[in-house]
């Protein structure tokens, strides 16, 4: 930039450029030619220059009093602004928030607390104000003469660039580092791999998902505590309330839980089973969700393999979705499709909980069920396969695509 | 500077020498005079007078576009001050509790002490709710203005030498921006923004070879874990407002030390820079746009209301609320992952879901490092070594802009998949079909519009030409003896005729001969590749006329004037003369 110094002397007004254009087309035709033939790049000025337009006064300059008139409504924007700040001062203290019993304004569209309200509108149009006066004086009052000001090409002039390079040549002499090469190569890798070194902390990121590792977390749901010795019931996930068999509908969907979950909410893992002690409440939630459907046994299809995993037409499927897990909840009961809302995958429960639409890419995991001696549903293992969505070290599975 | 209503001629000339300015300056009054000694203490300590003579004069020209780039900027401030209120009372942890705020209808319920301390700012602390929807809108308004102000950039050219290295820092701080957004809109653990997390975690786990791992790194441990909203946090409030920050100095720099690009027209060329100075113009129309900008942005935090999560609740893994979406500018990664077809393939015993990756991390991907790489793509082509401070009109540049268009559909389709369900609600269509639709108009919408934009920027060229060598309609119609119309048309100015025809131009380039003439392989020199897209570039531009066209053209509508036209309709000869240069034919 130190090539600028000269530039204040540089500027010229239009008036005083229009009798002398400038013209950047300054090359000879040769050159043109040749520059032409070498690049394709044309640049000729078919009309030339006519320099800068003469400036146009503006009526706020020819008249000094719509100028002034002018000047006095820019006043009047800068006065209202800090009167309105002080409006806002007021109502901060003056009118109570609704929490603590202030008012609310209904007014059409506006329904909204009246300190928000009038907070809001008076800082606004204090700062519009401040803003509007400002422009407006640039725009009318300011001198609206346009200047010229020469550029300056961002490259360094020659003379700095050599300058430049006999400094650095007297450096590097200085360093000895063109005898030296070897220490010089030693000091640039020893720079980069003590920078290197630290960044092994970040390992402890998060735990390595290790096959068992991975088998202990997300290939596994708390259903997998199920046994057909200590059976996991099946309950409702707002209420906890197992659910019974002969209470459902056909038709009908119900958003279920594990029943062990509820010992985890709101829990120390002291309080807890031995059991149950290592698990956290939010990450199981968020693998074990399912929903129970009931539909009508002759009218949907069931594999040979999972003839046993349903009761009379119940079937409890994961409701985490296999593409990015999303809990899927849109039931259409009468085609017995199930439509994850976030990314519209669409799974047929009436059919081993197959993709028929979206771009999940496997079928919804099957939960297999039955009652105990209560008629309670029960689970008695966990998913044959990992729920929710994959990941790259996920095996192939018979069940991925339905049956 | 003398008070603007007194000026008189000889002061109107305002560039005056320094001493001289210093001079008149002396004789008028001198509104700051008290602060001349500390001033005066300052510079004898920081020396800033060099700094100020060099600066405070320096010429900006004006257009509205040029606002863009200051709209983001100013809600980037607006952002970080606000965000410092925020962070008085935010609490980022994922600990549970049972909320017991003023909130009637959430009371008793079990969440994250992240999302109480949210609702305590939106109920409980006075303005809280105020500054909160101001810092959503300023983030929505920053990410969009940046959106708009590198299309102004792309559509114009102004990222040609010398300002390549700032179109890549421009292209750092919108995908930096667009993920400080994410970020931000996470942090109070509602139903919505956990959603928003969710979906993070089945990408990140999509990823080939290291999916799981970048999983676990990231949330420590299997999805949600206890950490992830203090480290999207400590992203949020630190690293990437610390990067922009560092960004946005780096680029504000680059335009002070290049000087601002300036549209054509009489009097600007590539050497000079035609505008208004910084002080005392650009003092008060830039600060006073801060304001305007501000003010408009607190009253859209009064009256328009944003993400109300009190309504969504707290976030429950086994839970959704249809019609969930993200801040429009991942729209386009959603609607991606939702038209994407379901392609997952299993290979050497790994799962590789293509159908999460290639649109989650593919889209956005591809956009930001198709702009990254286009200044050095057309560089290429043309061989354009020049530097340019000169914008293009979008016509004159006719391939980029098409490209640019482009690029645009293709987008434009992306996000509106973001939006199927709402579409399918809002206007009774089916899903399905909508989905099918943009699935194909993703790739077909781009072809159109490329070819589209192409057609409709060279017509504007040669609506240039047909301006230049024939002048412009002046709507004045006569009716001849014979029964014909005549319209008299009115030669350019020269203001405008230069305007029109000072661009540069490029035609395509013959590939050199691989071998000189005694069949040794020459380096240098234009190769096939390049020769083929240029001619892919500059074959259908309808270049402009000649001095001697020009020049013709104008006598001959001075002619048909005066003649009255000889009962012909205008322009039956339309186009010879504009045309006969063009290159379409080869």
């Amino acid at each position: 930039m130190s090539q600028n110094n000269d530039m204040s002397g540089d500027k010229m007004t239009g008036g005083e450029n229009r009798s002398t254009p400038v013209d950047a087309n300054d090359r000879t035709a040769a050159e043109l030619v040749a520059e032409r033939e070498s690049n394709g790049t044309l640049y000729e000025h078919p009309v030339p220059d006519p320099g800068l337009e003469e400036h146009i006064e503006r009526y706020s300059d020819a008249e000094p009093k719509v100028g002034d008139d002018i000047a006095k409504q820019i006043t009047g924007m800068f006065i209202a602004a800090p009167v309105l700040a002080i409006a806002f001062i007021v109502i901060y203290f003056a009118v109570p928030d609704v929490t603590e019993g202030g008012p609310m304004v209904d007014f059409g569209p506006i329904q909204t607390p009246a300190a928000h309200l009038g907070m809001g509108l008076t800082l606004g149009a204090a700062v519009l104000l401040i803003g509007l006066g400002a422009v407006q004086w640039a725009r009318m009052l300011m001198n609206d003469e346009e200047l010229i000001e020469e550029r300056h090409p961002a490259r360094s002039s020659e003379e700095d660039r050599k300058a430049t390079m006999a400094e650095v040549d007297k450096g590097i002499a200085d360093s000895g580092i063109s005898r030296r090469g070897l220490m010089g190569r030693a000091l640039g890798g020893a720079i980069g791999v003590v920078a290197v070194a630290p960044l092994v902390t970040l390992a402890d990121l998060g735990p390595w998902p290790t096959p068992s590792r991975r088998a202990e977390t997300i290939e596994r749901t708390l259903f997998h505590l199920a046994t057909p010795e200590k059976p996991v019931r099946l309950v409702n996930d707002v209420t906890y309330t197992p659910i019974k068999a002969s209470d459902m509908e056909i038709g009908q969907l119900i958003n279920a839980q594990p029943e062990n979950l509820a010992e985890l909410k709101g829990t120390e893992p002291a309080e807890r089973p031995e059991e149950l002690k290592k698990f956290s409440y939010m990450n199981e939630k968020s693998k074990s969700a399912i929903i129970i459907v009931r539909m009508d046994p002759n009218s949907i299809r069931v594999p040979e393999r999972r003839s046993s995993w349903h009761v009379g037409g119940i079937m409890c499927y994961s409701k985490i979705c296999t593409h990015v897990g999303c809990p899927i909840s849109l039931w259409e009961q009468q085609t017995h499709h199930l439509l994850c809302p976030c990314h519209q995958s669409t799974f047929d429960l009436g059919d081993s909980g197959k993709v028929v639409f979206g771009p999940a890419a496997r079928a919804l995991p099957q939960l297999p069920i039955t009652v105990d001696d209560e008629g309670y549903l029960i689970a008695t293992s966990d998913f044959e396969i990992p729920v929710g969505p994959s990941y790259p070290e996920r095996k192939q599975h018979i069940h991925d695509k339905g049956e | 500077m003398a008070k603007p209503t007194t000026r008189d001629a000889s002061t109107r000339g305002v560039d005056t020498a320094p001493e001289q300015e210093a001079s008149t300056a002396a004789k008028g009054p001198r509104p700051f005079a008290k602060l001349e000694s500390p001033v005066t203490a300052l510079d004898d300590r920081v020396g800033l007078a060099a700094l100020g003579r060099k600066n405070l004069r320096k010429v900006f020209p004006d257009h509205w576009s040029f606002l863009l780039g200051e709209v983001a900027l100013y809600s980037f401030i607006i952002c970080l001050i606000t965000g410092v209120f925020l962070t008085i009372w935010f609490r980022p942890s994922m600990a549970e509790i049972t909320y017991d705020g003023s909130y009637q209808l959430l009371k008793g319920l079990h969440m994250s002490e992240a999302f109480a301390s949210t609702l305590e700012i939106s109920f409980d602390i006075k303005g809280g709710l105020l500054i909160r929807q101001l810092h959503h809108w300023g983030a929505l308004l920053f990410v969009a203005a940046m959106f708009a102000h590198m299309m102004r950039v792309f559509f114009t050219g102004a990222f040609r030498k010398p300002r390549e290295l700032n179109w890549l820092l421009g292209v750092g701080l919108i995908s930096m921006g667009a993920v400080e957004g994410f970020a931000g809109y996470s942090l109070p653990d509602d139903l919505l923004s956990g959603t928003g997390l969710r979906f993070a975690d089945g990408m990140i786990r999509s990823f080939p070879l290291i999916g799981t791992w970048a999983e676990f790194f990231v949330f420590g441990g299997e999805y949600p874990g206890e950490l992830i909203i203090s480290r999207l946090y400590m992203v949020h409030i630190l690293l990437l407002p610390g990067l922009l920050l560092g960004l946005v100095a780096a680029h504000m720099a680059l335009v002070v030390y290049h000087k601002h690009t300036q549209f054509p027209g009489p009097g600007r060329t590539e050497k000079n820079v035609v505008g208004y100075p910084m002080f005392p113009v650009y003092m008060a129309k830039a600060g006073g746009f801060f304001f305007i900008v501000s003010g408009v942005l607190v009253l859209m935090a009064t009256f328009m209301q944003i993400n109300p999560l009190w309504q969504y609740g707290p976030y429950n893994p086994a839970q959704v609320t249809a019609g969930s979406q993200p801040d429009f500018y991942m729209g386009a990664a959603e609607g991606g992952v939702r038209i994407m077809p379901p392609w997952e393939t299993y290979w050497f015993g790994l799962t590789w879901s293509w159908n999460i990756f290639i649109p989650g991390v593919g889209i956005l991907g591809a956009l930001f490092t198709g702009m990254a790489l286009y200044p050095f793509i057309e560089r290429w082509v043309t061989g354009d070594k020049e530097e340019h401070h000169l914008l293009q009109l979008p016509h004159q540049a006719p391939t980029r802009t098409a490209i640019g268009v482009a690029a645009i559909a293709a987008y434009f389709c992306a996000q509106l998949g973001g939006a199927n369900d709402l579409m399918a609600t809002h206007f009774e269509l089916s899903l399905n079909a909508i989905t099918w639709f943009l699935r194909i108009m993703i790739f077909v919408s781009p072809i159109v519009a490329f070819l589209v934009t192409k057609r409709i920027c060279v017509s504007l060229q040669r609506r240039d030409n047909e301006l230049l060598t024939h002048g412009s309609p002046s709507g004045d119609m006569e009716r001849l003896p014979d029964g014909g119309y005549f319209e008299h048309h009115v030669n350019l100015s020269d203001d405008e005729a230069f305007t029109l025809s000072q661009h540069r131009e490029h035609v395509p380039v013959e590939a050199s001969p691989s071998t000189d003439a005694h069949g040794v392989r020459t380096k240098g020199g234009v190769s096939k590749n390049r020769a083929r897209w240029s001619r892919f570039f500059y074959e259908t531009d309808a270049l402009k006329p000649s001095a001697e066209e020009i020049a013709e053209g104008r006598a001959h509508t001075d002619h048909e004037n005066a003649e009255h036209g000889h009962g012909e309709l205008t322009n039956d000869d339309g186009g010879e003369h504009g045309d006969n240069r063009e290159l379409s034919n080869r």
